[in-house]
């Protein structure tokens, strides 16, 4: 059975902040976790970002059950957005990334962004000077 | 074979100029040998493309009626504050000016993301601002407040004029302290995390120039993404900075003053920019066109990065106690390599100003020349050389009695 990875953002409405969610993936699922970040207060709603790792199956079972109890789940790679059309290519945004989400073609030096090395800290979105990475959530 | 500029022009209308970058320059010299290329090559076209914070417009809005004397007055530009010390309907608008309101670095590090810059883009976009003022009233200038929205076409004058812009060199900037500094070079990670730098390297005009023998008052430029001239040499220009053997300045040296109509220029070339625990600004595109006078000029223009050489300061304490110390000396082409090494520790390296942007403001402007749209000036002056014996001179502090 094959295994798959896949870094997922949930957010937790507000009832379901005080619930061993996480707990239940690994115990009734065997999926393995690495939280990237995470903003829960109880009381309030809450949001995890992790890597999600373990047999396709049981990963289809965990997704599942998240959303049954009423998690919202989105992938990660969606929510920092690069709006080249405001980026002026300088590359203030590639020694900041602490995932190395950032390059420069050595030909044209125009800057690269690769979604999929995006851990959504954030530290871009401010640290961009004209302001042309967006978080989308 | 020396040329004259006028010859130049000639060509350039008969759409005969050979014109060529900054960067294609130095194979065409290599290959052909600095006599040929000379003979062949018309002018080389520069640019640079960067955050360039002693930027800013003035407009003439302008008269009310009845009429109002904004001058002395308080006036906004989308929350903005605009400097009204002139004449009953002129005001001028900074860069760096920010809204009354903005938290600034109360909330550190402040975010700073709306200032002058970004209102001088909107604009230029062609958006409507919103212009909120007040004044004092007078018998000829009865009326005290205003609040409209304003659109760039409907003013009489709107123009650019940045008194500090493409300067000769910069430093590099890296961060010896134990915690994260937010500076106009970025963000600087501690312990050396990152080291910033920010000019064109090979494409920056005054590298390609470096003792102005043909860039000078009067010369006409590309300036923000439409036509602009030298205005005069920008303030804390530095003609006598440490220079290498090539003549090219290994510290901070020459700037230019700039001036051109906003009507004409572009939005993606003056672009409001926001840095984190600093300040705003506004990224300014330039490009200034060298004339092929003679071999002299073109072996300048042949610089190529790894002859260029800029200081490396240490922002958490050297510059801001201004003292004078320097950690290293590293090329352009050591810091587009991505990462250099200070003290046997390798640093990864990032620019603020634009490369891809540099390229891009050279290859308009060659193609501006070639089409015969844009024809060469020559400068009324000159702008002050090694000759003139000017040095920047720091603020001594003196006791007001």
């Amino acid at each position: 059975m094959a295994t798959i990875s896949k870094r997922i953002v949930l957010h937790f409405p507000k009832r379901l902040t005080n619930e061993p969610i996480v707990y239940k993936l690994v115990k009734d699922f065997n999926l393995e976790f690495n939280i990237l970040k995470a903003s829960v207060t109880p009381g309030e709603e809450g949001l995890l970002i992790m890597e999600l790792t373990g047999e396709q199956r049981n990963y289809d079972k965990g997704v599942k059950y998240l959303t049954e109890t009423g998690v919202k789940i989105q992938s990660l790679s969606q929510d920092v957005v690069w709006n080249e059309s405001r980026c002026t290519h300088c590359g203030a945004c590639i020694a900041l990334c602490p995932a190395g989400a950032f390059s420069i073609d050595p030909k044209t030096r125009k800057v690269i962004f690769d979604n999929d090395k995006c851990v959504v800290c954030e530290l871009c979105i401010k640290a961009c000077p004209p302001r042309a990475m967006e978080l989308y959530f | 074979m020396a040329k004259t500029i006028a010859e130049i022009n000639e060509k350039i209308k008969k759409g005969q100029a050979v014109v060529v970058t900054a960067e294609e320059i130095i194979d065409i010299a290599k290959k052909k040998g600095i006599s040929q290329a000379a003979k062949e090559v018309d002018v080389v076209t520069t640019g640079t493309f960067g955050p360039m914070c002693s930027s800013g417009a003035y407009f003439n809005v302008g008269h009310t009626k009845p009429r109002i004397k904004l001058g002395g007055g308080k006036v906004y530009l989308n929350d903005v504050p605009a400097y009204t010390g002139i004449a009953a309907v002129d005001i001028f608008l900074g860069a760096t000016a920010l809204p009354d309101d903005d938290p600034k670095n109360r909330i550190y590090p402040g975010e700073f993301r709306y200032g002058g810059g970004h209102v001088i883009e909107e604009l230029v976009a062609g958006k409507d601002v919103r212009l909120v003022a007040t004044a004092y009233g007078t018998d000829c200038y009865p009326r005290r407040k205003l609040e409209t929205l304003i659109n760039i076409k409907d003013m009489n004058e709107a123009v650019l004029f940045d008194m500090r812009n493409a300067y000769q060199n910069y430093n590099v900037a890296v961060n010896m302290s134990d915690h994260t500094i937010y500076t106009y070079m970025g963000v600087l990670k501690p312990k050396m995390g990152n080291a910033n730098y920010s000019t064109s390297g090979q494409l920056s005009p005054l590298f390609n120039d470096p003792y102005y023998k043909t860039i000078g008052i009067g010369t006409k430029i590309f300036l923000g993404g439409g036509i602009g001239f030298v205005a005069w040499q920008g303030t804390q220009h530095n003609p006598n900075a440490l220079r290498g053997d090539n003549g090219v300045p290994r510290r901070g040296s020459g700037t230019l003053a700039v001036i051109g109509d906003l009507k004409q220029m572009k939005p993606g070339w003056l672009v409001g920019t926001s840095f984190l625990g600093y300040g705003a600004t506004m990224t300014v595109g330039i490009g200034v066109p060298i004339p092929i006078l003679s071999e002299e000029i073109l072996r300048y223009t042949m610089v190529t990065d790894s002859q260029i050489f800029a200081p490396v300061v240490d922002y958490a304490e050297a510059y801001p106690q201004r003292k004078p110390d320097i950690l290293a000396e590293v090329s352009y082409a050591e810091l587009k390599s991505g990462k250099i090494k200070i003290q046997n520790q390798e640093i990864p390296t990032a620019s603020l100003s634009s490369y891809p942007g540099a390229v891009k403001i050279a290859g308009i402007l060659k193609e501006w020349i070639e089409k015969g749209e844009f024809l060469l000036t020559e400068p009324v002056a000159p702008l002050p050389g090694v000759e003139s014996g000017i040095v920047v001179k720091p603020l001594e502090e003196r006791p007001i009695p």
